[in-house]
């Protein structure tokens, strides 16, 4: 019988799995001297994103946070890249508002193409002042000098001094030059490698510090107790029909804002399942069987106009062919598996919130405003979460955890239950697309209009919903995201017109889900533009190139036909009327009109009987600019087309007239081990151009070239998404 | 009423204070044993993230009373090797970067490990039925799968 461990001190040090004692101030002074003023966060900054220590040891600090996206060890190689030290001399500190520079929310695939190249400018600029440092102590001319491992040697007199003799622990007190010279890529010794991912060990193994696993002492466990329907207002609240339960210390209630907090994280979870609630009834929501007509209907705020060329009213009617259709995408959930989750400590009139915030600045202000308190008095500190796909539940535990901190005067630690995350977290609003557009008799392009219909407002900071509970200060306006992203075309047409009628509301929170609009809009753009390739008896792959005006796209375009083994043999839908049928579609994106280029063909098989889609296999090619770590991209691409996959063919929130009924993995369905196609990535690397995105380029093309490939298989166009098995029946039945 | 149960956990035996026997095991591993490795996803048995092996069997500890452990001799990821001495199975998901934001990940080399144990030579098809009832968001599953077969074709 091994020895007895009675506390889980014991039994932590019986299994070597270490206690990691979380202190706050622990990089406070990382690259400062003692009694130096504290640690810039400014991005104007060197200091602000880099510290050098007496050991010669790199802190990069980040504003941008790693969401399951491999940026830190990224960041670390660009950074160790520049300024000529080993990549495992660099450590990476992100999102903590009291120590990095508000580099922005970590989205829309920007972190390695601007959150990267500001941190790179800092490294060069460091380096340059490193190298003035040395010229003067070693008296010689810069040109002179060398840099490899840390180490500054003169070629002339072979003295050497070293980075942390220069500067170790002190700050550069240097702004950032954005002259400064970068290392001229064909140099590059550890950009543009597949460095494995320093976080990937300790996930594997149990010793990475997830934020769910963040504990402070003293600190207590909270749950929520949300309303019954999402408008509904609190009646009444029985606090006595918890009593019995070990552990309880508090039910909070601040308007419609209920917790519970507990001793023990069990108390917790019980004490908000059997905490006696009554809620008004309240059935605002729309009928979702007629969501559609709802969305067509709701009232339009304005109009944003996102091409204009030409006369497309006129044009239209001249075509040869004039082809009309309407596209739609479901309401759909982030679906992070781990539950959101924060710890809050309200302490002296100060608040110290932990989060898996993509966005912890704005989250930071979001908690001064809701809190009423300066915001010098809040800070934020980033720990990695479940993953995250846009701006989901973690700010939102974060603002539930914060009032119960409050409440109580301890910290306290809020985790989402999986129908909180289901039901509360913000979604990706539905949208609706009308397309129109006619083709000469020689079946090219020359007029498309297309009417997105879209809530208003833009990626702006989501209301915290503890906020809108409890009634506190919060945002007004609904944040979608940027989602009138990719309404234009990347073709040229002579006479376009792209309109989106922004609308007032939509009915359940928005917010950002990867690829937010993007993906959308280019469902729809892109299989429209297979449906006139059909039209027009062109191969979707040589109408496009015939519409395409851009070199890097076209090249990119071959690539992909070469990749593929495409047959421009035009899409002769091959209906032999087998119960199985297999067929290819295509579809292309130059994100947001100005960055990374991706084209995808998607295999896929479909059983007529059932109405069931498989997708065997997605070929893909990218072209993002340099890039910094090859496999860290393709984890990116190969994560965008399994998740996209999922999200096109399963994927839709249910509600009733009062809230969310998809709450679990059986009501919301996403994609399995069986289902999931293989993925054929070809890379594109381009190390002397500019360093685009990765994150979401790649999912924005997942729903058309499946659309386009049941197009071919069957004749028939699924142009709503979720492409079910009821609806792909359904479909097959009309043609 | 608190009562002391006493658990077989990664070849030790650790005592816990418990109020409720109907309290899943995740919640000792997490809160009383202070372990990293089983995971919070669903609390309903869909995910997979909380898994562990009793008896050497993958169980979904976010639905196991503590009442049912009895005995049962409880493996934990931290169990089955360190970043210095990782299993085969975790050296493979490190070899094939089988992560993203790896969350569900424990529950995927439980799992996997689990059933390797039992099954040798498994099929691709085998492997992916296998893991069918665990869940992952990032879409990692093209290379969780490599990770499994580098692992297989070691044993």
């Amino acid at each position: 019988m091994p020895e007895v461990a009675t506390t889980r001190r014991e039994f932590l040090k019986g299994t070597a799995a270490l206690v990691v004692s979380f202190s706050i101030d622990k990089h406070q002074t990382a690259g400062a001297q003692a009694g130096a003023p504290p640690k810039s966060i400014s991005t104007e900054q060197v200091d602000g994103f880099i510290g050098i220590n007496t050991k010669g040891e790199v802190t990069v600090f980040a504003g941008k946070v790693d969401l399951g996206t491999g940026v830190r060890t990224a960041f670390a190689q660009i950074a160790a890249e520049e300024l000529d030290v080993p990549f495992a001399a660099v450590t990476v500190i992100q999102g903590d508002t009291a120590l990095t520079p508000d580099q922005g929310m970590t989205s829309g695939s920007f972190s390695i193409q601007n959150g990267g190249s500001q941190i790179r400018q800092a490294a060069a600029t460091a380096r340059e002042a490193l190298l003035s440092m040395a010229a003067e102590k070693l008296k010689v001319e810069p040109s002179d000098l060398a840099v490899s491992n840390g180490t500054i040697t003169s070629n002339a007199t072979h003295r050497s001094v070293s980075y942390s003799a220069l500067i170790g622990g002190k700050n550069f007190s240097l702004k950032v030059d954005k002259a400064a010279t970068v290392k001229d890529p064909s140099h590059f010794k550890i950009v543009g490698r597949s460095i494995p991912r320093v976080d990937i060990p300790g996930k594997v193994t149990g010793q990475f510090i997830y934020m769910q696993d963040f504990r402070l002492p003293g600190m207590l466990h909270g749950r929520v107790v949300r309303p019954s329907g999402i408008g509904a207002t609190l009646q009444s609240i029985e606090e006595d029909s918890v009593n019995d339960i070990p552990g309880v210390i508090r039910v909070v209630h601040l308007g419609n804002f209920v917790g519970v907090i507990a001793e023990t994280e069990w108390g917790a979870v019980q004490a908000s399942r059997r905490l006696k609630v009554i809620w008004s009834p309240w059935e605002g929501l729309p009928d979702q069987s007629s969501l559609w007509e709802h969305v067509r209907a709701t009232k339009i705020l304005k109009e944003d106009v996102t091409s204009d060329v030409g006369a497309v009213t006129a044009a239209l009617p001249r075509g040869a062919t004039r082809l009309r259709a309407t596209y739609d995408f479901a309401i759909q959930t982030h679906g992070s598996i781990g539950p959101s989750c924060s710890v809050a400590q309200f302490k002296d009139g100060a608040l110290t919130c932990w989060s898996a915030s993509q966005a912890t600045h704005a989250l930071r202000k979001q908690l001064a405003a809701m809190l009423s308190l300066p915001e010098d008095q809040v800070r934020c500190i980033y720990l990695d979460g479940s993953g995250c796909y846009g701006r989901n539940g973690h700010e939102d535990a974060a603002g539930d955890a914060a009032l119960l901190s409050r409440a109580v005067g301890r910290p306290v630690r809020v985790q989402w239950m999986r129908e909180d995350e289901h039901g509360w977290d913000p979604k990706g609003p539905p949208t609706l697309i009308d397309l129109d557009a006619a083709l000469d008799a020689k079946g090219n392009l020359i007029a498309w209009t297309s009417a997105f219909f879209l809530p208003v407002g833009a990626a702006t900071p989501v209301a915290l919903v503890a906020a809108t509970l409890a009634n506190l200060p919060r945002e007004m306006d609904i944040g979608p995201g940027g989602i009138l992203n990719d309404t234009a075309i990347p073709y040229t047409v002579p006479n376009i017109r792209t309109v989106a009628h922004r609308l007032e509301t939509t009915p359940l929170r928005p917010a950002w889900i990867r690829a937010p609009g993007r993906m959308q809009n280019t469902f729809a753009n892109e299989s429209f533009l297979d449906e006139l390739a059909t039209a027009a008896g062109a191969d979707p792959l040589a109408f496009r190139l015939r519409h395409l005006k851009d070199t890097r796209g076209a090249e990119l375009l071959e690539r992909l036909a070469a990749v593929a083994m495409w047959e421009r043999a035009g899409v002769k839908p091959r209906d032999h009327g087998a119960r199985l049928a297999t067929g290819r579609g295509l579809a292309f994106v130059k994100y947001e009109l100005v960055r990374t280029y991706v084209g995808v063909v998607a295999d896929v098989e479909i059983d007529r009987t059932t109405g069931e889609i498989r997708v065997k296999r997605f070929f893909v090619v990218q072209d993002c600019g340099q890039i910094i770590n090859p496999d860290g991209v393709k984890n990116q691409i190969e994560g965008n087309i399994v998740q996209t996959v999922s999200r096109t063919l399963m994927e839709q929130v249910t509600f009733n007239r009062s809230r969310v009924t998809s709450l679990d993995w059986g009501s919301y369905r996403i994609i399995g081990f069986p289902e999931v196609p293989d993925v054929v990535i070809e890379l594109i690397d381009r190390p002397h151009e500019k360093p685009w995105g990765s994150g979401e380029p790649s999912a924005s093309v997942v729903p058309a070239a499946i659309s386009n490939a049941i197009f071919a298989a069957t004749g028939v166009r699924l142009r709503s998404v979720p492409f079910t098995p009821n609806k792909v029946k359904a479909a097959m039945a009309r043609s | 009423m608190t009562r002391s149960i006493a658990l077989s956990v990664n070849g030790q035996t650790a005592r816990v204070m418990v109020d409720d026997p109907n309290m899943p095991l995740l919640y000792a591993l997490r809160n009383d044993l202070g372990l990293r490795g089983p995971r919070f996803g669903c609390g309903l048995g869909q995910c997979g993230a909380c898994t562990v092996h009793m008896d050497g069997n993958a169980v979904r500890s976010c639905i196991t009373p503590l009442s049912l452990v009895g005995d049962h001799s409880i493996v934990t990821l931290e169990g089955l090797g360190t970043p210095e001495k990782p299993h085969p199975m975790q050296q493979a998901f490190i070899d094939e970067q089988a992560v993203q934001c790896g969350y569900c990940i424990n529950g995927m080399i439980m799992e996997a490990a689990a059933f390797l144990a039992k099954t040798r030579k498994p099929s691709d098809p085998q492997i992916r039925e296998a893991l069918a009832s665990n869940l992952c968001r990032c879409g990692t599953h093209l290379r969780i799968l490599r990770a499994v077969k580098r692992a297989a074709a070691q044993t």
